[in-house]
Formats: C-alpha cells, sequence, structure tokens
C-alpha cells in the first residue's frame, strides 16, 4: 500500500475520461435509443391503428353485404308478389274475356236460331199455302180465303 | 525453490516506479498501472466514441449492439436506484463500469505476459538489467487506481450533496441526522455524535469501495502468481477454474463498484 502521485494521475485520467463519456457517449447513443424506441413504439401503434381500421373495414362491409342481401331479397319476394299478382290478372282476364266470348256466341246462337225458326215457320207457312192452293186451288179462292190463312200462318 | 518462489513473488507484486530509489516520496509514479489504465481508458472512449459517432438508428452492427446493451444495464440501473435528475451520474456509472472491467481485465493475461514483454523491451533496447524492470499489469491492484476512483466518487457524493441540500443545509444534516430532536439541549448533546457518524459513514463509502476492488484484485493476481509456481503440467488443474471464477469476480467488482457508486450518490441527494 504505497500511495503517490499515481493516484492524482489515476483521479486526472477518469476526470477526463467521464468528461468524455458525459460529452461523446452517453448522450449520442441514449438519444438514438430514444429515437429508435419511439419509432418503434409509433410503428406499433400505427400497426394497431391499421389492424383497427381494417377490422372497421370489414364491420362495414359485412354489414353492406348483409344490406345488399337484404335488399335483394326484398326485390326478389315483391318481384314474385309481382308476378302471382300478373297473373292471377291474367287469369281473371282470361276468364271474364272467356265469359264474355261465350255470352256473345250464346247470344249469336240464339239470334241464329231465332232467325232460322222465323225462315223455317215461314217456309214451312209457304209450303202449307202451296199445298192447300194445290189441294183447294178449284174450291178454294184464296182472296176469300185470306182472313182464315193468315189465322193458320200466325198459329205456326 | 523457497527463495525463488518469494523473490518471484516479490518482483510480480513490485511497481514500474519511475523512481526507483528506496526513498522515494510521493511525487513518484506507477508508470505501469498509469500507462495500462491510460491505454485502457483510449480502448474505452475510442471504442464507444467510434460507435456513438457512427451509431445506425435503422440498422445496428453488432458493436453497436453490444455496446447499447451496456449503455442499457447501466441506464436502468440508474433510473431504478436514481430519482433526481442529473447528467453526470449516468456516464459516471458507465464510464466506471467500463473502465474497472477493462482493468480488472487485465488479469486475464498470463501473469508473466507483459512483466516478460517489458523486461525484453528494458533489456534490448534500454540496455537495463532484465531482473529490475518491473511490471504489474492489472492497475485496479494498485491502491492508488481504486483510490483514485472512488475519492473522486466521495467529491462527487459531497458534491451532489451540497448542490441538493446547499452547503447550511449538508452542515446541518450533518448535525442533526441520524439521532433527531426537537429540544434544543437534546440537540446540542446529539450534535457531536450526529457529526461523528456521519463522519464515519461519509469516510467509509470510499475507503470500502476502493478497498474491496482493490483487495479482490490483489487476491485474484496473487492466486494466479502462486498459480504460476506450480509446474507447468499442473497449472491449469487450478488456472483453469481460476480463471473462468475470476471472469465472474472482474466483472462483478466492476458492476459492484457502479451500483455502490449510483447508491451512494442517490443517498446523497435524498434528504435524511
Amino acid at each position: 500500500m504505497e500511495f503517490n502521485v499515481t493516484l492524482l494521475g489515476q483521479a486526472i485520467t477518469f476526470a477526463i475520461l467521464v468528461w468524455f463519456t458525459m460529452k461523446f457517449v452517453w448522450p449520442p447513443l441514449t438519444n438514438m435509443m430514444e429515437e429508435r424506441a419511439k419509432r418503434i413504439a409509433d410503428g406499433l401503434a400505427a400497426a394497431e391503428r391499421g389492424k383497427q381500421d381494417l377490422e372497421a373495414a370489414e364491420k362495414r362491409v359485412a354489414d353492406e353485404v348483409r344490406k345488399a342481401k337484404q335488399q335483394a331479397m326484398e326485390i326478389i319476394a315483391s318481384a314474385e308478389k309481382r308476378a302471382t299478382q300478373i297473373v292471377d290478372e291474367a287469369k281473371d282476364n282470361a276468364s271474364t274475356e272467356g265469359a264474355r266470348i261465350v255470352a256473345d256466341a250464346k247470344g249469336q246462337i240464339d239470334q241464329e236460331v231465332m232467325r232460322a225458326k222465323e225462315a223455317l215457320r215461314e217456309h214451312v207457312a209457304q209450303l202449307a199455302v202451296v199445298g192447300a192452293e194445290k189441294i183447294l186451288r178449284k174450291e178454294i179462292d184464296a182472296a176469300k180465303h185470306a182472313d182464315l190463312l193468315s189465322s193458320i200462318k200466325a198459329e205456326f | 525453490m523457497a527463495s525463488n518462489a518469494i523473490e518471484y513473488i516479490n518482483h510480480h507484486l513490485t511497481f514500474w516506479n519511475s523512481d526507483p530509489s528506496p526513498a522515494r516520496g510521493f511525487w513518484s509514479l506507477h508508470v505501469d498501472t498509469f500507462s495500462v489504465s491510460l491505454l485502457l481508458a483510449f480502448v474505452f472512449a475510442g471504442v464507444f466514441a467510434m460507435v456513438a459517432r457512427r451509431a445506425s438508428l435503422e440498422n445496428p452492427g453488432k458493436l453497436q449492439l453490444f455496446v447499447e446493451s451496456i449503455i442499457e444495464l447501466v441506464d436502468t440501473q440508474v433510473k431504478e436506484i436514481f430519482h433526481a435528475k442529473s447528467k453526470v451520474i449516468a456516464p459516471l456509472a458507465l464510464t466506471i463500469f467500463c473502465w474497472i472491467f477493462l482493468m480488472n481485465a487485465m488479469d486475464m493475461l498470463p501473469v508473466d505476459l507483459l512483466p516478460n514483454i517489458a523486461q525484453w523491451i528494458g533489456h534490448s533496447f534500454f540496455g537495463l538489467e532484465a531482473h529490475h524492470v518491473y511490471f504489474r499489469s492489472v492497475p485496479t491492484a494498485d491502491v492508488n487506481a481504486t483510490f483514485a476512483m472512488s475519492l473522486s466518487v466521495f467529491l462527487c457524493i459531497i458534491g451532489f450533496s451540497i448542490k441538493a441540500k446547499g452547503l447550511g443545509g449538508w452542515f446541518k444534516e450533518l448535525l442533526t441526522a441520524p439521532f433527531h430532536t426537537h429540544h434544543p439541549v437534546g440537540a446540542i448533546i446529539l450534535a457531536p455524535l450526529n457529526f461523528i457518524f456521519q463522519l464515519v459513514e461519509l469516510v467509509a463509502k470510499p475507503i470500502s469501495l476502493s478497498l474491496r476492488l482493490f483487495g479482490n484484485l490483489y487476491a485474484g493476481e496473487l492466486i494466479f502468481i502462486l498459480i504460476a509456481l506450480l509446474p507447468w503440467g499442473a497449472q491449469w488443474v487450478l488456472g483453469a477454474p481460476w480463471a473462468i471464477f475470476h471472469i465472474l469476480i472482474i466483472t462483478l467488482q466492476a458492476f459492484v463498484f457502479m451500483m455502490l457508486t449510483i447508491v451512494y450518490l442517490s443517498l446523497a441527494v435524498e434528504a435524511h
């Protein structure tokens, strides 16, 4: 244990070394490390934000898809409804139209029948008159017996 | 053999003194301690300043990562223990840790390596008698080196105390702690007692710091010297385990010195 001026020398070296570290080693390195830590934290925060954004976007997309599906379903339902409505209307129209046609035809047929009956009656009356004329040519005067003949004709 | 062994040990335990006469006084220098520690200071400052200058934020190299991990270690300790604001303490702790570690690490060199080189240089270039060239390679096994640091820390402790509490506040604390009373007469009686306590506490700090480091390294060096006295074939049996164990010691002692410095300085700024 021998103390001498080495102690002073060592202390001076030590002081200079501490000063040097304080000036040129510690601040730049710790600043750089802090900066890096900050950057990493920022990056992580950005990633987290991105993840949240993505989640929100996915949620919105799912929402939109669900809405679109619902809309499509509504559209399909209303279209179906409309279709059955159109079919029903068509059916109704067709049946009324059919009924009308049938009624018209019936009316025409009735008319035709009436006309035919009329013609037939006329014809038969003429035939009867002709027959009676032929039978009664000599004895019956058409002019005298006109009243009789018309009453017979009315009976057909 | 026995006298040879004693001579060998003594030779290894003698400093290269700037004044070889036995009647040397205070103004003689341990050239080996001073030069080795100065060289290691340059190594530390050079490596760290270079890394700091070239430090890359994006893509740090291996050396930078190594340096950063040391800084992280020191910074964590300082932040955990020292709560006041100080620009000095963290660089101080880093310097202490690295410099002491490097100086301690000189113990890992073979005990004869540097002394033999010194002897060879002294003999062949300066015409000295080889036997009279002394060289001790571990600066921290020299009390001058350890006390230089611990006394610097001691000055820092006093400086930090005065800066934190003011000169009056510090003196007041020297007289009123640890025993405290509100009674005026009691305070006067307790003042010298407190002062003695505080003085012992204060003085014990640098002494324990430096002697702990010195003792560990001196003992380590001595054991390496003793191992070197064994027959060469048997040296590894003790030398290897001791060297491996010593890796722990040199790191631990550097760390302990740093930790205690931080603790002492944080105690200095905190009120009792």
